[in-house]
């Protein structure tokens, strides 16, 4: 299956309302040749891991920025090993402390990327870190 | 220069992005054109633009300021169309109020964050609520989870609003409330915090964001769609003028349409947009536009762009003066002024090299200065890491008080005034917010533009464009794609005690029990019953917060009356 594209969810959990960052990695990710699935905001957990088993991603960017990464992060995650899709690559972005991004790697969380990286680094990361998982 | 630049020579791009290299070729190039640089320099660039893109010539000149009249346009400080200012003695009557922006763990903890503040000099409060209170849910709804306390204060109850406020006058300052759709609530507690201190409605100053058009457009924190959200605002607007009339039950908000990465000119165009949808909405009530429009209130961005923020000011106050006397029939002259507080920009601060935020804060603060706001905060060089420091707060409000006392900026009154780069990008924000007005009322006003996500796509459009051009280094953002550096000591920061969210959950479920729950129920009844027959909603409200009836609670029956509204998630 190397062929197919390399789909990836883009997703807000939380209750914060800011969908900047977001909606510039879901476009930069799609303009780069991604397939790119936007959820839209206040998500819960069990909403985006439901989505993105539904479908069937490879790869999930979360974006916060209202400090409960540390809650809903692993959550995600959790719920993802629950659902059978504990081998999708879950990254994340925000205004995340340096600690919290080890404890954050630490649960399972491949990659955090804090304000001031480009778009170019984080499609980099996709192309050397996902690939399209086995059906 | 002795001799005057020709027209076309010096003249910025006349219109957006069409013109502009035919412009910059007319500057370099024009035959027999008096060069507006030195003969023979050469220019760093082929194009300078500012920070929204907005294409800057080499030099303005007094033909810049053709067609445009100077008592109609520029005018004095204090009187229409209010370009130089709202006030005529402005800063050297009184200064602006510093207003810094607090909030985080518990009521208490907040308190004391107030009380420091005040004791720093600051001249008024201006509380942020965590993001449970925001979306209407209390600490211990499930939704709250990781949430409480983290962005700002938790607030549930009538007695967590009086805790906030404990020891605080409320009579003697004057408090500003950053709270959209619960904003109503928020008030009510409010009003009600006050009557248990002994001060009377009618002596109540302050301000309350319940802004809800600019969260369908950039901050997106909404409960209900936004028709039954502007009745609830109009509601609001109705009860001030009658019974607090010197609250400001609402504050026009660009800051979060700059943040959401707006261009000036988007900020400017979105929030007046908003700013005609509330008057409308209140002239539908039958409300008199002199009698509230003076206490509809603004909030404005302070971005990097020096120049370009201060004419962004200057040409809000005149474009809004235009609306109010020209489209609303409004004869008295604080019903057109725009008055507004500011806020520096939180998205040009960097993680890298977070000293140089300081820096920032200065330029954009004394940009608000000099085009003329009422009140400010300063953002802390900590804010892109963590909740601010009580020292990088100092560090900020110390900013203010220098500007204010040592730059010598406040000695004369809108000291730009007549300047040529001044006044040409003043009138070229207004002409092009203008545009974008006539383009929403051609939609059918600010509601249904907001429905089919035009404000939305334009501004998602404007921050895409904006992280390319930082992605080339066309911008430049300091220590972040230039002069970085490899590793950087670690500043210290706020950290949130994790055992807040469990303190506060369980202070929240205590008092559910501790009520009386009848009275509790009968309170959200009569709640229900405004919501249903169009009964203005503040009287209910501040009756059902006194018997005990919770912000979740509240914000659980507009979700059954009114609807919840879901993000279009628009990309």
């Amino acid at each position: 299956m190397a062929s197919r594209k390399i789909r990836i969810l883009v997703a807000k959990p939380g209750l914060d309302g800011h969908d900047r960052g977001a909606k510039i990695i879901a476009r930069a990710l799609r303009d780069a040749g991604f397939e790119v699935i936007y959820t839209g905001l206040h998500q819960t957990p069990e909403m985006i891991a439901e989505a993105a088993v539904q479908e069937d991603v490879d790869a999930i960017g979360l974006s916060i920025l209202s400090g409960a990464h540390n809650t809903l992060f692993p959550e995600v995650i959790r719920l993802l090993r629950e659902r059978g899709g504990g081998d999708i690559a879950v990254f994340g972005g925000g205004i995340i402390p340096q600690e919290d991004i080890d404890r954050l790697k630490h649960e399972g969380v491949r990659a955090i990327f804090t304000p001031g990286t480009t778009t170019d680094a984080i499609v980099a990361w996709v192309h050397a870190n996902v690939c399209p998982r086995a059906d | 220069m002795s001799a005057r630049p020709k027209k076309d020579a010096a003249r910025l791009a006349a219109a957006p992005g069409a013109a502009a290299s035919a412009a910059h070729a007319g500057a370099a190039a024009a035959p027999g054109a008096t060069r507006a640089t030195a003969p023979g320099a050469e220019e760093r660039r082929a194009r300078f633009s500012t920070v929204s893109d907005m294409e800057i010539a080499a030099l303005y000149t007094l033909e810049d300021l053709r067609g445009r009249d100077g008592a109609e346009d520029i005018g004095c400080p204090g009187q229409f169309p209010y370009t130089r200012g709202v006030y005529p003695t402005m800063y050297r009557g009184r200064p602006w109020t510093m207003r810094q922006f607090a909030g985080f763990g518990t009521a208490r903890d907040t308190n004391a964050r107030f009380h420091f503040l005040l004791a720093q000099g600051q001249t008024g409060l201006s509380t942020a609520f965590d993001m449970p209170t925001l979306m209407g849910y209390d600490a211990d709804h499930p939704r709250a989870l990781g949430e409480v306390g983290r962005e700002g204060v938790a607030i549930s109850t009538l007695e967590d609003m009086t805790e906030l406020f404990h020891g605080i006058d409320l009579g003697r300052v004057t408090t500003s409330m950053t709270v959209n759709c619960s904003a109503s609530i928020i008030l009510a507690m409010y009003f009600a915090v006050a009557e248990r201190q002994g001060v009377p409605m009618g002596a109540l100053g302050g301000t309350i964001q319940n802004d809800m058009l600019k969260e369908f457009i950039a901050q997106k924190e909404w409960i209900c769609p936004p028709e039954p959200s502007v009745r609830v605002i109009v509601d609001m607007i109705e009860f001030c003028a009658r019974e607090a009339p010197r609250f400001h039950p609402v504050s026009i908000s660009g800051y979060h349409i700059r943040e959401a990465g707006s261009t000036a000119v988007q900020e400017v165009a979105f929030t007046l947009a908003d700013g005609i949808g509330y008057v409308e909405a209140a002239l539908a009530r039958g409300l008199a536009v002199d009698d509230f429009a003076p206490r509809l209130s603004f909030f404005f961005n302070l971005h990097n762009d020096f120049l370009e923020e201060i004419a962004k000011l200057r040409a809000a106050r005149r474009l809004w003066a235009r609306i109010m006397r020209d489209r609303f029939g409004a004869t008295n002259p604080r019903a057109m002024m725009l008055r507004t507080h500011a806020q520096t920009a939180g998205c040009s601060l960097t993680a890298q090299q977070p000293t140089n935020n300081v820096v920032r804060v200065t330029i954009q603060a004394l940009a608000g200065v000099l085009g003329g706001v009422q009140s400010l905060h300063t953002n802390s060089m900590d804010e892109t890491l963590a909740l601010p420091s009580e020292q990088a707060v100092m560090v900020a409000l110390r900013t203010q008080q220098i500007i204010a006392e040592e730059s010598g900026v406040t000695n004369t009154v809108d000291p730009l005034g007549g300047s040529y780069a001044i006044e040409a990008l003043t009138s070229r924000i207004e002409d092009e917010a203008e545009e974008y007005i006539r383009q929403i009322d051609a939609m059918g006003g600010i509601v249904r533009a907001i429905d089919v996500g035009f404000p939305q796509k334009e501004i998602a459009e404007a921050a895409y464009r904006f992280q390319q051009q930082l992605d080339r280094a066309e911008k430049v953002m300091v220590g972040v794609n230039k002069y970085q550096r490899e590793s950087e000591p670690p500043i210290e920061t706020l950290r949130i005690d994790p055992d807040v969210e469990k303190r506060q959950t369980a202070r929240v479920r205590a008092f559910k029990q501790a009520r009386n729950q009848a009275k509790a129920r009968e309170g959200l009844t009569t709640v229900r019953a405004a919501c249903r027959d169009g009964a203005n909603l503040m009287p209910p409200l501040i009756a059902a917060v006194k018997d005990g009836a919770t912000l979740g609670e509240v914000c659980d029956v507009y979700r059954e009356e009114f609807g919840v509204y879901r993000d279009p998630a628009w990309l």
